[in-house]
């Protein structure tokens, strides 16, 4: 089937969507930016094939009547046993690149001890890797560095005690191999490990053994499917460096603009509040831009104000909203400069103010630059889709609905739980227009890629 | 240092431009062997800029604000402006004014490396900028020296009345004109003032006939990066000089030979290729970044067609010229015209004007960070002209002279997403894709 992505490079993390013919996403990936937005892009990418993988699936077992009212649950267990698969594969790889750095000086005649306590480690990792992809299981984010990383030192720690080895040996091999690996996401056979992860299932619920042929059939049919990639484009701050070609490059202004619009057709208005920027942009009843506000000379009033802020207050940046959201009357915080809105902190919290209604009063005080950017911009024509990470913040959301009322009157705000993914979804639109639409986008271009 | 400059590529320089440089480098000797020959000197403004009447008494014309726009194309008013911060000026005052104090304050030197001389009057034409005024004092203050203030009455109500015309007349019989005679010791010749008028017409003929060229399709010129260059001798010491004839005749013969040949503009990286996109711009440059901020027009095939920049020391393009038979009525007329004396309404009409008559795709507003006279209004002026025109607006933000606001990277940004806005325009409605509904929720989430 054709399909069409879109790719979103942002200053922190980078968004992938893919969507079929009919401009239905089918699914949706996200990674951290890293230094290094090619990969970046590509893990993306594969992150949304594994997810359009599981639409497809999805698809092909709604009338299974083995698993009528458990598809979720199942689908579930699919993704989460896939993952395993994945995650024992990138595992094995860690190993071998282990293995290959135990060479030079610092290793002479202990060879095969470090060898021996490499096997050791990964042993343990392996052990104990089904617990990290239990239902329910808390784990601290879905990059492999980070979930490999911090289990490795601490295996690796315990194991070089006991064998007797300088622990930064163990250390070393790590930090020499973990980027490497990184960069090298398990993308080979992935109908192979989404059919074992499949029979890995199947042998451990034994209500599915008798309907086992039903639910495997369908399954392998939606990892048959050929994914076309029809077209892809780029978008975000990070788009000028993408290896693509001009004609796949859209600026992120277009972006959110018409991914707002897909979401949300009768949207006219998008505020898009990121980590470094903050856009006001006018749609029309296409999802055309027709006119756009941004900060330029200052990012002051931007996402990042508030990991500033949090950091101030010593907290975690989820912690902030909630906590304003107790406040009983606000501070009024005047600078949006996010330096001296630090100072202002420190200053109301000596004079006794209490942090929720300090907090109350920065969330104010961005939202209040957000609305000059939309003023500027055009301002609020009903109805209002607000992105971006901050749309997160229920703090800020309250403000904004405050604010919108005070100045507006009565619109409808949108905000989609999947925001995040609002430039890419306009990227993966663009894309689907350039193919199918003519040469409404700058011309039809000959499809770049090729299967997934 | 020297790989450096080798892997820097050649730019491309017109012979016209290379003409302008030997004026230019004349002009500045002049200038700053002024008390070597006994020259005396005058300062004074871009906008309502009396070049011919400050000739008739052999002074030599120096001109501040043409000062500041060369250190910020050398990168020297950086420090000049940070040279006036520590003198006390603020940060928000015109970036303009302060390298021109910071210049001062290191010891005045110009372009060629020598030191530009002390004026002997300060001819303060006033045409609508405030700040020139309070400049004009800080200048007075410093050099101590005879100034004259010449007011020239707003064009608050769009248009030039025979009341503010005998105003401004009166000022320069009884004021202006018996100020430069003292200063200098010249008697003033009205027969000497009507040949240079005379001159002027000339090089204005021309000019207009330059700027007008964009109409053609590809604009063998862009109105604005390149306008810059082709206003300098009109706009400063040189109009009504013979070389300033010399100079627009051959501008002219080599736009004509571009037009012929069916060419694009010169920029620094030699001929523009292929024309993308038409621009209105209104609001000065940046001159700190000026080739960095070009290079983001011209890499993505836009050109300026027309723009409000090129009219701010005189608007010729809608039919004034000096006239020799009226030479203080039409000194006059002159003043009171010039872009920066103009209020909204009119500026929208020019601009609006300009969209339609260059055939634009729109108008392009550069905002000036530290002028609050021109930015006051812009965002009025640029809906309007899209309410008219029908065609998509822009609006970006930089400064004149002060590096410290122009912040590539966001600039880029806006106007690349400016430029797919109008492709996008130009043939996304003929194949909207219809919007789905919200969001497919469709499979179990990605990574995240």
């Amino acid at each position: 089937m054709k399909t069409f992505i879109g790719i979103d490079l942002g200053s922190t993390t980078t968004k992938a969507v893919q969507m079929d013919e009919n401009l239905e996403v089918l699914g949706r990936g996200i990674t951290n930016s890293r230094s290094n937005y090619d990969t970046a892009s590509r893990v993306a990418k594969q992150e949304a094939v594994v997810d359009t993988r599981l639409t497809l699936c999805r698809r092909g077992l709604s009338g299974i009547p083995a698993l009528e009212g458990r598809v979720d649950a199942f689908l579930g267990d699919l993704e989460r046993a896939f993952r395993l698969e994945q995650f024992l594969e990138q595992l094995g790889d860690l190993e071998e690149t282990c293995v290959g750095q135990i060479q030079g000086e610092r290793f002479a005649g202990r060879e095969q001890a470090v060898k021996e306590a490499l096997e050791a480690v990964f042993a343990a990792l392996r052990e104990e890797a089904a617990a990290l992809f239990a239902p329910g299981a808390n784990r601290k984010s879905d990059f492999f560095r980070d979930i490999a990383g911090s289990r490795y030192l601490a295996q690796a720690e315990a194991v070089a005690g006991e064998a007797g080895l300088p622990y930064d040996l163990l250390l070393n091999v790590y930090d020499k191999s973990i980027i490497e690996v990184e960069n090298r996401p398990p993308a080979e056979d992935m109908s192979g490990k989404f059919m074992r992860a499949l029979d890995k299932i199947i042998a451990a619920a034994p209500e599915f053994q008798s309907a086992a042929k039903d639910v495997k059939a369908p399954v392998k049919q939606a990892l048959d499917v050929e994914l076309e990639e029809s077209y892809l484009v780029g978008t975000g701050y990070g788009r000028v460096t993408l290896p693509f070609s001009k004609e796949h490059i859209r600026s992120e202004i277009l972006c959110h603009g018409l991914g707002a619009h897909m979401m949300y057709p009768k949207t006219r208005t998008v505020l898009d509040i990121g980590g470094q920027d903050t856009k006001g942009i006018q749609v029309d009843e296409n999802g055309i831009v027709e006119n756009f506000q941004m900060n330029d000379r200052c990012a002051a009033g931007c996402g990042r104000y508030l990991g500033y802020i949090a950091d101030e207050m010593n907290m975690g940046l989820h912690e902030l909203g909630p906590m304003a959201m107790k406040s009983t009357r606000t501070v009024r915080i005047n600078s949006t400069c996010t330096v001296f809105a630090g100072a202002e902190l420190r200053d109301r919290l000596a004079l006794g103010e209490k942090r929720e209604d300090i907090l109350a009063g920065l969330h104010r005080a961005i939202i209040l630059r957000a609305m000059s950017i939309i003023s500027r911009s055009g301002g609020i024509t009903d109805q209002f889709t607000f992105t971006g990470g901050v749309a997160k913040n229920e703090a800020a959301v309250r403000e904004l609905k405050k604010l919108v009322r005070e100045n507006y009157g009565e619109v409808t705000i949108n905000i989609n739980p999947d925001s995040i993914y609002t430039g890419a979804l306009g990227a993966a639109a663009f894309a689907h227009r350039t193919l199918e639409g003519g040469a409404a986008d700058g011309g039809a271009q000959e499809a770049e890629g090729g299967k997934t | 240092m020297s790989t450096a400059t080798a892997q820097r590529p050649e730019v491309r320089k017109d012979d016209s431009m290379l003409k302008q440089k030997v004026m230019m480098a004349a002009h500045y000797d002049r200038l700053t062997s002024a008390k070597e020959t006994g020259r005396k000197v005058a300062s004074t403004f871009v906008p309502g800029n009396l070049n011919e009447l400050v000739m008739c008494f052999d002074l030599l014309n120096n001109l501040p604000e043409v000062n500041a726009i060369q250190s910020g194309l050398r990168k020297q008013s950086g420090g000049y402006v940070m040279e006036a911060e520590k003198l006390g000026h603020s940060e928000d005052v015109c970036t303009y004014v302060k390298s021109d104090i910071g210049m001062m304050a290191k010891g005045n030197v110009g372009p060629n490396g020598k030191s530009l001389p002390a004026p002997d009057v300060l001819l303060l034409s006033y045409t609508g900028c405030f700040t020139f005024m309070k400049w004009f004092e800080l200048l007075r203050e410093q050099y101590q020296c005879e100034t004259i203030m010449l007011h020239t009455p707003y064009e608050g109500d769009g248009k030039i009345t025979a009341n503010m015309r005998d105003y401004m007349v009166k000022q320069l019989k009884e004021e202006v004109i018996p100020t430069l005679e003292r200063v200098s010791g010249v008697k003033f010749d009205i027969d000497r003032l009507r040949e240079y008028l005379r001159e002027s017409v000339k090089a204005e003929e021309d000019l207009v006939w330059v700027l007008q060229s964009a109409k053609n399709r590809p604009s063998p010129i862009d109105a604005y990066f390149g306008g810059i260059y082709y206003i300098g001798p009109i706009f400063g010491a040189f109009r009504g000089t013979p070389e300033a004839t010399d100079y627009y005749r051959a501008l002219r013969t080599e736009v004509d030979a571009r037009v012929a040949a069916g060419k694009g503009p010169v920029t620094p990286e030699g001929d523009m290729g292929e024309e993308k996109y038409r621009l209105v711009v209104e609001g000065p440059p940046n001159y700190t970044s000026f080739r960095e901020f070009w290079k983001m027009f011209y890499d993505e095939g836009a050109v300026v067609v027309a723009s409000s920049y090129t009219k701010v020391g005189g608007v010729y393009d809608f039919g004034f010229r000096h006239d020799p038979d009226h030479p203080l009525e039409s000194l006059a007329d002159y003043c009171l015209g010039v872009y920066t004396n103009r209020n909204l309404p009119q500026r929208v009409d020019m601009l609006a004007t300009y969209v339609d008559e260059y055939d634009a795709d729109g108008l392009l507003i550069n905002s000036i960070k530290s002028c609050n006279s021109f930015s006051a209004g812009q965002l009025l002026i640029m809906r309007e002209v899209e309410r008219r025109t029908g065609k998509p607006g822009a609006f970006i933000e930089t400064d004149l002279v002060d590096p410290r606001y122009f912040s590539p990277a966001n600039v880029k940004n806006r106007l690349e997403s400016y430029f797919q806005m109008i492709e996008q325009k130009r043939s996304g409605r003929r194949a909207p894709a219809a919007p789905v509904a919200a969001a497919d929720t469709g499979g179990v989430g990605g990574a995240a």
